[in-house]
């Protein structure tokens, strides 16, 4: 077990390189640091001083890959690959735009994204289980059709029209709860609870339905028919066998967003005010802060690894026909 | 007038998916073991209706697809100068709802302005009414003769509707029923739309059937020409992820050794980085780009059309993985099938059996996994110009109607008819695109059982 993981984590080595070099082609390649100065700075009117000054800030004054007119080591490390790229497998991302430690941001902001992602992951993942167990249960019955009916309609509306619309109804008709922001602690569930019931129903169209036809599959298998034939009842047939077997391809999708669930949501935060990391993100797109751009990507891509490696241990757990080797 | 035509980039690449449409509905025809699985499509009644409103959109989109520019007035040195706005054929016949701009914010059939605004009469004394629309409503002498006249309008032009509906029902009832498609859906939802176009066309004649904007722009307009660039997204990006996902799957599936490993490489690494970042950081760099080259571009449509192409790239390069990975799959499970081994006994090259027996047995994967992916960028075109990394902002679309919509949330009493005009028209677009998508699912997934025989 123990050999097989660190096999696995030197196995996505070569994929986190892969998104760094990615990123570092995009973000400094594709355009010159030049260009992002001058984009920063205005277009027209800009002054080579003033260029140099803002690479000089924000220590973009370096050759990209090779610096000869240093000595030893430092032809690596004095380059923007080695300290603006490399750096961020050792979890250093720099400082943003307006000179904040990145790092320091992301360990204050995952805790109000969690705070969000989680309970909607939760509460989203029993209920959506619910309801397709449920239309399971009345498969092929009017029951059914209309729970698939109005999946593909839930699926059919853009989630931002569940956030304007909840926000609407809810806090603006209603005044139930504040429109957003955020508190930590006890004082701080008024404001999260509309951003998660939000999260939970916007979607519930695209989960449930793809979990009845998990459920579906199984029902048409071989130890069904055994255990109706034992003379189980549909409910136990449903609950003890099916749901257990249908435990791993559910799996598959879900074990891998769990630490995903640290950046948070970009819609959600942003449209609630949660100080968390996706409306952090959405604040560094709209004010063009490459760095912090730069850092998120690696972030997510890290967190993506970890979730594909946790899916193969969760396997073992649910699965024992299956040995990690 | 003369005029010159204009072929933007995305119109382009609309004209070549149309012509490869129809080259490959022609291929099919001509197959009847390629036909089979269509034909199981044209009997469902949902499909064909959906098939009815995706059209209706795909015409819009289709229309607002032919740019033009209008030539100026002469000028004294003889030369042509053409206008640098960018028309089509849809502005062209929707002329009034796009020139007859009000001041500000109206609601829907509307004969006044939605906020009061002070005026002064004749003898200097300042009034605070709101005030009358340069358009909308103007024959009416009085404003309390709107609700009768809009209930008269509305019925005469579903009525008028209901009669073309009824024209076209008579004429193409037997051609409809020899083909075994669903006569009574069909005939329904025909009467349905054209009734609705009718209402909404002699309404629009005389007043903002949907209201305004904060620039005094037709609601129901932006809407209509949202449709294009949603319809772009959802198509133009599959010129991308096709040719990446098939070439690509296949060859790693089949080939196997390093070329599988090279590029179920590059597909792991480009699936782990969660897309909207990637989109989001492709997007800003393209935006550098663009503002440091203004010399490409002559009008600012071709800036917009330049990233709305670019934004299809970007979504294609981000989503082909999926389906690289399902085909890779499939190819890995073909290869052993005893057909390939045969041909490979025959001697028959890499590249034919790819092309000649596996390719064509995976197609059904591709399309199936195609129709499910429109809608799913309909939507996501929405998300991301809402996070500011979707179409230009001087491009209409369903992303920026909403995103400059939902400013006036907090305003009093609420603007609410350009929110809702946006996602009415999506979710219509995107519902029936979702089930024509389940649809052709159901008919070319051979897991799904298919005992009843359409002959």
């Amino acid at each position: 077990m123990i050999a097989y993981l660190i096999r696995r984590i030197l196995y996505s080595l070569p994929i986190l390189v892969g998104v760094n070099l990615l990123t570092f082609a995009l973000f400094f390649v594709v355009n010159t640091p030049d260009d992002m100065a001058r984009m920063q700075l205005g277009i027209k009117r800009v002054t080579p001083d003033a260029i140099e000054k803002w690479k000089q800030q924000r220590g973009y004054d370096k050759p990209l890959l090779l610096n000869s007119a240093a000595s030893g080591t430092d032809k690596i490390t004095g380059t923007i690959f080695w300290q603006k790229s490399a750096s961020m497998f050792v979890l250093d991302f720099g400082y943003s735009d307006d000179g904040r430690s990145i790092g320091r941001e992301i360990t204050t902001r995952m805790g109000p994204s969690l705070a969000i992602a989680l309970p909607t992951f939760l509460i989203g993942l029993v209920a959506y289980v619910s309801f397709a167990l449920l239309m399971t249960l009345f498969r092929a019955t009017a029951l059914d059709m209309a729970g698939v009916a109005l999946c593909v309609l839930l699926m059919s509306v853009s989630g931002l029209f569940y956030i304007i619309g909840g926000q609407f109804v809810v806090s603006k008709l209603w005044h139930l709860v504040p429109i957003s922001g955020y508190d930590g602690g006890m004082g701080g569930f008024k404001f999260v609870v509309l951003p998660i019931v939000i999260g939970v129903i916007g979607s519930v169209g695209s989960s449930s339905r793809w979990y009845r036809t998990i459920f579906l599959e199984e029902i048409g298998k071989d130890y069904v028919r055994t255990a109706r034939a034992k003379g189980l009842s549909e409910l136990a047939v449903l609950f003890r066998h099916v749901l257990k077997n249908a435990m791993i391809p559910i799996l598959t999708g879900v074990v891998v967003i769990i630490p995903l669930l640290f950046m948070g949501s970009l819609l959600t935060e942003s449209f609630f005010g949660i100080p968390g990391l996706g409306s952090y993100t959405i604040d560094a797109i709209n004010a063009q802060d490459f760095s912090v751009v730069r850092a998120m990507v690696f972030l997510g891509s890290l967190l993506y690894i970890v979730g594909l490696i946790l899916t193969d241990i969760s396997y073992t757990i649910v699965d024992p026909r299956v040995r990690l080797s | 007038m003369s005029f010159v035509p204009v072929m933007l980039w995305s119109d382009a690449l609309v004209f070549l998916l149309l012509l490869a449409g129809i080259a490959s509905a022609w291929y099919v025809r001509q197959r009847e073991h390629l036909l089979l699985p269509w034909r199981r499509v044209a009997t469902s009644s949902v499909a064909m209706v959906s098939l009815l409103v995706l059209s209706f959109f795909l015409v819009v989109g289709l229309l607002d697809t032919l740019h033009y520019r209008v030539a100026l007035p002469e000028q004294s040195n003889g030369k042509t100068v053409y206008s640098p706005e960018v028309l089509s054929v849809f502005d062209k016949l929707v002329t009034p709802l796009r020139a007859q701009t009000e001041k500000t914010y109206s609601a829907p059939l509307a004969v006044t302005l939605y906020a009061k605004e002070s005026t002064s009469d004749a003898s200097g004394n300042i009034l605070r009414d709101y005030p009358r629309l340069r358009y909308g409503g103007v024959h009416l002498t009085d404003e309390q003769q709107r609700d009768g006249d809009v209930l008269w309008r509305g019925l005469t032009g579903a009525l008028v509707g209901l009669m073309v509906g009824l024209a076209i029902v008579f004429g193409s009832k037997r051609w409809l029923a020899q083909r075994g498609w669903p006569l009574r859906a069909l005939l329904i939802a025909t009467l349905i739309i054209s009734a609705l176009i009718g209402m909404t066309v002699n309404l629009a004649a005389a007043y903002h059937v949907l209201g305004t904007d904060k620039v005094g722009q037709d609601v129901l307009y932006l809407s209509l020409k949202s449709i294009r660039t949603g319809l772009i997204i959802g198509t133009v990006t599959t010129l991308v992820t096709l040719p990446l996902a098939l070439l690509l799957g296949i060859a790693a599936g089949y080939l196997r050794g390093w070329v599988d490993d090279v590029i179920q490489y590059v597909y792991t690494v480009l699936s782990s980085i969660p897309s909207v970042l990637l989109i989001a950081a492709a997007v800003l760099m393209m935006q550098v780009t663009i503002d440091t080259h203004p010399q490409w571009f002559d009008t600012s449509a071709s800036r917009a059309d330049l990233r709305l192409v670019f934004l299809c790239m970007i979504l294609g390069v981000t989503s082909w993985t999926g389906l690289c990975r399902l085909l890779r799959g499939e190819t890995l499970k073909l290869r052993e099938l005893e057909y390939i081994q045969a041909a490979q006994a025959f001697g028959v090259s890499s590249f034919r059996i790819l092309t000649r027996h596996i390719m064509p047995n995976v197609m059904h994967i591709v399309l199936i996994s195609l129709v499910m992916d429109f809608s799913g960028l309909v939507l996501a075109e929405a998300v991301l110009s809402y996070v500011g990394v979707g179409v230009d902002p001087s491009m209409i679309s369903f992303g920026t109607m909403i995103n400059a919509a939902r400013l006036e949330m907090g305003r009093e009493p609420m603007v609410w008819w350009a929110l809702a005009a946006a996602f009415g028209f999506m979710l219509v677009l995107v519902l029936a695109a979702n089930l024509f998508a389940d649809a052709v699912r159901d008919a070319f997934d051979p897991r799904f059982n298919r005992t009843e025989v359409v002959t």
